[in-house]
């Protein structure tokens, strides 16, 4: 057995035989021609014939990997489009007399090496793009057949590393696994085994000797392992991963679709927390049913100045369009504490967790936050937007926050900008707050319960500090006890009470969290479906049971 | 002569894609365009050169235009960065 270590890009186990794919070797020899308008009509046809493999790449791309993993076809297209690129070939053509292949290659050199001095890790990797078309149509001009060929099994390819157009070659139902020697995580092997959704690894030190071909392996895209002629015991270890990794996902994604209730009949809302728009695949990947905390700090932080109200619009439309109808509950701007950006000149504080931070800021600046506000309410016109304002303590702030809202909101009707119907909500994670919840319910449409910052309030304990783990208990009665008293007082005023902490994915606590009354779970995309999971398979039908449930967490002197 | 100037609010920048679109959007008009980013001004209508400017988010670009469709081409435009970048 050989054992190898990689840069895993994709997690999961696949078992296989090795499919060992190699470049063909491209000889590009530089020589004279005598007649250069033939090897300008040769590099011609060539690239249209480059075109036309292109364009049967991206429908079969549209097929394999949807319309982001094939759009890189379009611009493949583009790139050999390109006046500069096709002037370049021509050029070389035609003032040094060359071949054709030559001034392709010569043009291919001088394009990615641009790319490659780019001080930009994305740019830099655009440098393969340019290979790949130029590869293209030398292969074409050499008469190489770089066109598919189908395998009978599925494999585990093993390259070199792999071009864009290489790797949507293979017929998706045959392939195991990616393992490339090189290759970086930004790279489109990368995007494409993410979105493809099988085992990738990266990076791997392999020697890529012909006898590999056809060889057993196990790609273990969670530990970032590749073996190669497995003994039996990893085998068998790798066989019991892989099966439980299967049964696990299909159940999952058997729930994807499925309404979250458990079988007494209660229907919750399945939310998710986002921290950026890079989060917003995985949600409607994993089914969300609504954003339950649109986290709107990332618009904030690592910038040199505060975003500006279009910048915010386009950021928090872009969110409620693709949510397409579905709530989305934008939590206003929580900087401070442990999320700090210098801009705000907050200064040093003897103790962030408590100094100026959140709804403290936004009140005592109002102007940053009617910018915020003002770009929420025109988003609101996109879809279903609604508002949580953090960190709340008292009545006043939740009063004041909603005066200088309704000021927003009646500037823009004023001025005829159209906006939705948007609900306001807070969060509670302070004791303050829990212990004030009946006379907040009474104000607010919804409560998120931020069990983060309510549990390091409650119990004194700083988030940040690792030698207090020991003191740490998440499941604290006192924390428990909090949760259960705001959904209580929610319901007396007749609203609804979610938890978005981190607390909300703890599956021992879901049973708990459906006998208080929990209606809204927000969890962290990936946790989406484990959790519905857990909600479906709870039953509270029999009162007595539900009333045990409480009395075991020693919440029932509540009720 | 028209042109106007655009802050990029992607969080990714012109990347490969918008590029491409945006060069396919710059090709419908006769008018010269051109992009500037810092005094580097490039051919609208070439996706290498739009790429190679390498825009990332927050930064202004000017885009002008010059010939016989320059309104309809820098309305166009405007639009179109309005809409995707």
């Amino acid at each position: 057995m050989e054992k190898c270590a990689g840069k895993s890009v994709f997690g999961g186990i696949a078992i296989g035989r090795i499919l060992l794919f190699k470049k063909q070797e491209q000889q590009v020899r530089r020589q004279k021609v005598d007649n250069p308008e033939l090897e300008e009509k040769r590099f011609e046809d060539a690239r249209q014939e480059a075109m036309r493999q292109l364009g049967k790449l991206h429908e079969k791309a549209l097929v394999n990997v949807g319309e982001s993993g094939a759009e890189i076809f379009e611009v493949h297209q583009m790139m050999l489009e390109d006046d500069d690129y096709i002037d370049s070939v021509m050029n070389i053509i035609s003032s040094q007399q060359m071949n054709a292949e030559y001034a392709v290659a010569v043009t291919s050199d001088n394009f990615a090496k641009m790319f490659e001095s780019m001080d930009d890790d994305y740019m830099r990797g655009r440098a393969a793009d340019v290979r790949d078309i130029s590869n293209r149509v030398i292969n074409i001009l050499l008469g190489i057949n770089q066109e598919e060929e189908d395998s009978d099994e599925p494999r585990i390819i093993v390259a070199d590393d792999l071009a864009p157009s290489e790797t949507v070659q293979f017929d998706k139902s045959k392939l195991l696994a990616f393992v490339t020697v090189h290759g970086s995580t930004n790279s489109h092997t990368a995007i494409l085994a993410r979105t493809m959704g099988i085992p990738a690894l990266i990076g791997t030190p392999l020697a890529l000797q012909d006898s590999l071909n056809g060889k057993l392996a196990v790609v273990d895209g969670d530990e970032g392992v590749f073996y190669i002629d497995p003994d039996e015991e990893t085998l068998m270890k790798m066989q019991k991963k892989e099966e439980a990794t299967k049964e696990n996902q299909e159940l999952l994604l058997q729930l994807k679709n499925q309404k979250t209730v458990t079988k007494d009949g209660r229907e919750i809302m399945s939310y998710a927390n986002i921290g950026n728009l890079k989060d917003l695949p995985l949600v409607l990947q994993n089914g969300g049913e609504g954003i339950g905390l649109f986290r709107s700090e990332f618009l904030y932080i690592g910038k040199d100045t505060f975003p500006g109200e279009q910048e915010q619009f386009e950021v928090y439309r872009t969110v409620a369009e693709n949510m397409a109808g579905k709530e989305v509950v934008i939590r206003t701007l929580d900087i401070g504490a442990d999320k700090k950006a210098d801009y705000f000149e907050l200064g040093a504080e003897e103790n962030p967790a408590m100094g100026m931070r959140a709804i403290r800021i936004c009140l005592t600046r109002p102007e940053i936050f009617k910018t915020q506000l003002r770009a929420i309410y025109r988003a609101s016109a996109f879809g279903h937007i609604s508002i949580m304002y953090p960190m709340i303590t008292s009545l006043e702030e939740v009063a004041k926050a909603k005066q200088i809202s309704s000021e927003v909101r009646k500037e823009l009707t004023s001025l005829g900008v159209p906006i939705g119907k948007v609900k306001e909500g807070i969060m509670i994670e302070t004791p303050a707050a829990v212990m004030i919840s009946d006379l907040l319910a009474k104000e607010v449409d919804f409560f998120s319960i931020g069990t983060n910052d309510l549990t390091q309030y409650s119990l004194a304990i700083d988030r940040q500090n690792q030698n207090l783990d020991d003191f740490y208990n998440s499941h604290h009665t006192a924390v428990l006890r909090m949760i259960y008293k705001t959904v209580v007082n929610a319901h007396r005023a007749g609203i609804w009470c979610g938890i978005c902490g981190e607390l909300g994915a703890d599956r021992s606590l879901t049973e708990l969290f459906m006998a208080m009354g929990v209606d809204e779970l927000s969890v962290s995309p990936g946790s989406i479906l484990p959790v519905r999971k857990a909600i479906c398979e709870t039953d509270l039908s029999d009162p007595a049971y539900r009333k045990k449930i409480l009395s075991d967490w020693n919440l029932e002197e509540l009720c | 002569m028209k042109e106007f100037v655009y802050t990029i609010t992607d969080p990714e920048g012109i990347h490969a894609r918008p590029a491409g679109e945006f060069v396919k959007a710059a090709k419908a008009f006769e008018s010269k365009i051109t992009i500037t980013k810092n005094d580097k001004t490039m051919d609208a209508k070439k996706i290498f050169g739009v790429m190679g400017l390498a825009v990332k988010n927050g930064q202004e670009i000017t885009i002008c235009a010059e010939g016989p469709d320059e309104d309809a081409a820098v309305a166009s435009l405007e639009e179109f960065l309005k809409n995707n970048l």
